[in-house]
């Protein structure tokens, strides 16, 4: 209030645009946070812990945050899951792969400054107590261990049973600390399967699941991983009529890559245009042109991308569907255009 | 293809089609190659550009607060001029223009950004990147030609009126940042009756808005708060004079752009069907660069680096400077002028148009014009490398 007020002494700058030359963290119109630690783990994997500006509110179990970094001049964002306990300071557990984890992976130091959203998602641990499974592959494990190290710790009841899923020994997330945790705390079972030698899960039929785990329908499950292990989770739970006992969170999502579309898309307000093949979303297409394009999960999920779609048509990447509709809301982080698209953005 | 015909010469009639497009993809090369390679270090300078100048501004007003001891008011003075004019010129005018789009930064962005200047950041959008940009020096469509109120070209019509128009290049200087809120909300367009009234109304209501929010902060918020050390009516000086200064030192710049001899202008039917080529060709003939030391670069907003600017408007300002050779070697491959001069010679020129220019053409002739249109040899034409050499 104070400082809109202030705002006539600076006028058209906010008065924060001042105060940041002395504190980077001050302003609430871009939420930063300061990275506090930098730790290794497993196979090229850190975990940054980094603490939040004005603007942030404290994270649940499971949620995940989009983070910001500026590669090459230009800023990036991608969403991650917190692998941090509820009621600590935020962190997130990346992995080398694509390029802005490797960016994260490779060049943060302690210090640096990340650009950051509040934490969202509803991937979250039930309101009551509940026997839980946890399945989870790879990196996919990091919204499953925020929720372990704020449950099992904390409550004596807890009853959690944590399939994970890794390549080798050397390569599963936080191998240490669960054996840890599993041998302190009685309500908490960990299983490894190594695909490398043992194979994947097989869900074809329950047998793998039944031996892993075989009161497995009777408990609310979470799965978290690789495209296939959540169709193929899905599709169990399904099967099973248990459906409604599962919470899934998509990491990714398969995207047609020939998808036969492609255009000239006009952003109506931002005066730019940019041309797009059948594999290139609106989105991307939108951010090398230098637009500002609203975007959040980067995967069809959140809905924080939506632009209106003003002329043309739009195919949906992950279902081929079209859409074409003046004025309808448009995800561009999985839509491409088919043929010339004007966009109100 | 141009108004050039009906003048004493024509620079481009010895280009043929294919070498005017054979100039265009070298200009694309260009560009080219400053997309690519622009990242880390351009980001740092805009950002460093933007520190400086809010610094200096706060360091300034700061300053300000004690000017009732004269060293204060003066070096207090001088600082909030030249925050004033880095703020208009190397950031907000080139931000505006999208250089800095690329960053993804939403704050550094031409769709967000908002200047120390009475003119609101759409409007002056809209007449100066859309009109003045893609009219360049075009007659009738360009009204930056004169702002409308000026005559600089022999092709414009005279009336007696222009006797007056270096008296008004003058005055316009001293107000220019309103000239320029004036310019952008087409007022003469308006009393033609030829803008719509709704649109001018709001418009004009921006404007109005505009010029009472940055008013308020010079003359009435700093003043006021200057009360307090007795440096009020010092303060009230300082900020009008820095505003002075910026405004005179930003018409300088912009009538340096277009207006000295040698700048060529185009009829409106000349760009019917225009190429890449004959666009980046237009460009080039239709500006003027000015030549100085990195800061007088850095103050105009590279804007002296005018050519480079008309050909892409959207290239980061501070790789005008690397480009500017190639622009430069590429005009005597093909045999086209490159006007360039000093400060004080590019601004004198201009002005002497402005003078020379408010007389019928049969009077302005009989001035001396100074000439600065010597055909210039193409070294490396590409239509004339082709053909066979006599043995």
């Amino acid at each position: 209030m104070a400082l809109s007020a202030a705002s006539v002494f600076t006028a058209p700058r906010h008065p924060q645009d001042f105060l940041q030359l002395v504190n980077p963290l001050s302003s609430a119109r871009q939420l930063r946070g300061v990275v506090t630690s930098v730790t290794p783990e497993c196979s090229g994997s850190v975990t940054i812990a980094f603490r939040p500006g004005r603007g942030w509110h404290a994270h649940e179990a499971g949620q995940y945050a989009r983070i910001g970094v500026e590669i090459d001049g230009v800023r990036q964002w991608r969403s991650y899951s917190l692998s941090a306990p509820a009621g600590q300071d935020p962190a997130i557990t990346v992995t080398a792969v694509g390029r802005v984890s490797r960016h994260l992976v490779e060049s943060t130091r302690v210090g640096d400054v990340l650009f950051l959203a509040p934490p969202q998602g509803d991937f979250l641990l039930p309101t009551g107590p509940r026997p839980l499974l946890m399945l989870t592959a790879g990196s996919g494990i990091t919204p499953v261990m925020s929720m372990i190290r704020t449950l099992v710790p904390r409550r004596p009841d807890a009853d959690v049973v944590l399939i994970h899923s890794a390549r080798t020994p050397q390569d599963a997330l936080f191998r240490a600390e669960l054996a840890t945790l599993a041998a302190d705390h009685d309500g908490l079972h960990v299983a490894h399967r190594y695909t490398a030698t043992d194979g994947r899960i097989d869900f074809t039929s329950p047998a793998d699941l039944d031996a892993l785990c075989p009161d497995w329908r009777s408990r609310k499950a979470y799965v978290c991983g690789p495209a296939e292990l959540l169709d193929d989770a899905s599709q169990m739970w399904h099967d099973h009529h248990v459906a409604d006992a599962l919470s899934v969170e998509r990491f990714e999502t398969a995207l047609l890559t020939d998808a036969g579309a492609g255009g000239r898309v006009v952003f109506e307000k931002s005066d730019k245009e940019a041309v797009a093949d059948g594999s290139t979303t609106l989105l991307e297409a939108g951010e090398d042109a230098g637009v500002l394009m609203p975007h959040g999960c980067r995967m069809g999920i959140c809905r924080s991308c939506l632009v209106p779609l003003r002329a043309g048509q739009i195919k949906d990447l992950r279902t081929g569907e079209t859409h074409a509709d003046e004025g309808e809301l448009i995800q561009t982080c999985i839509s491409a255009p088919c043929g010339t698209v004007h966009l109100d953005v | 293809m141009t108004a050039l015909q009906k003048k004493d010469h024509n620079p481009v009639a010895h280009l043929t089609r294919e070498d005017i497009e054979s100039l265009g993809r070298e200009l694309d090369a260009v560009r080219a190659s400053v997309v690519e390679s622009r990242g880390t270090s351009d980001a740092a300078y805009i950002r460093r550009v933007i520190k400086t100048q809010r610094t200096l501004e706060l360091g300034s007003r700061a300053l300000l607060l004690a000017s009732r001891w004269k060293p204060a008011f003066v070096v207090g003075t001088i600082g909030l001029t030249v925050s004033k004019v880095l703020e208009n010129m190397e950031i907000g005018h080139n931000v505006m223009h999208g250089q800095w789009d690329w960053m993804r930064d939403p704050k550094i962005h031409s769709t967000t950004w908002e200047w120390d200047n009475a003119s609101p950041a759409d409007l002056w959008k809209h007449s100066h990147n859309e009109l003045h940009h893609t009219y360049t020096n075009v007659l009738g469509r360009d009204n930056d030609l004169g702002y409308g109120i000026m005559r600089v070209d022999e092709d414009q019509k005279w009336h007696p009126v222009y006797l007056g128009q270096p008296v008004w290049n003058f005055v316009n200087a001293c107000f220019f940042e309103y000239g320029i809120a004036a310019y952008d909300l087409e007022l003469g367009k308006y009393f033609a009756g030829r803008k719509d009234k709704a649109v001018f109304k709001r418009d004009a209501t921006k404007v109005v808005n505009k010029i009472r929010q940055q008013a308020t902060k010079d003359y009435v918020v700093h003043p006021a708060l200057a009360l307090l050390t007795g440096s009020a009516r010092r303060t009230l000086l300082a900020n009008y004079t820095a505003n002075l200064g910026r405004n005179l030192w930003t018409h300088s710049v912009i009538m340096c752009g277009h207006f000295p001899e040698g700048v060529e202008t185009f009829t409106k039917t000349s760009i019917d069907g225009e190429t890449r080529g004959d666009w980046y060709l237009r460009q080039m003939l239709g500006s003027a660069n000015i030549r100085g030391t990195k800061a007088m670069h850095i103050a105009t907003g590279n804007l002296s680096y005018q050519i480079e600017h008309h050909l892409f408007p959207d290239l980061p300002s501070n790789r005008y400077a690397e480009i500017a050779p190639q622009v430069r070697d590429l005009c005597e491959r093909y045999g086209l002028p490159y006007v360039t001069g000093s400060l004080p010679r590019q601004v004198a020129s201009a002005w002497g148009k402005v003078i020379r220019l408010s007389l019928p053409n049969h009077l302005a002739a009989r001035l001396k014009r100074p000439t600065r249109r010597t055909q210039v040899e193409p070294t490396a034409l590409p239509s004339r490398l082709r053909e066979p050499t006599a043995a």
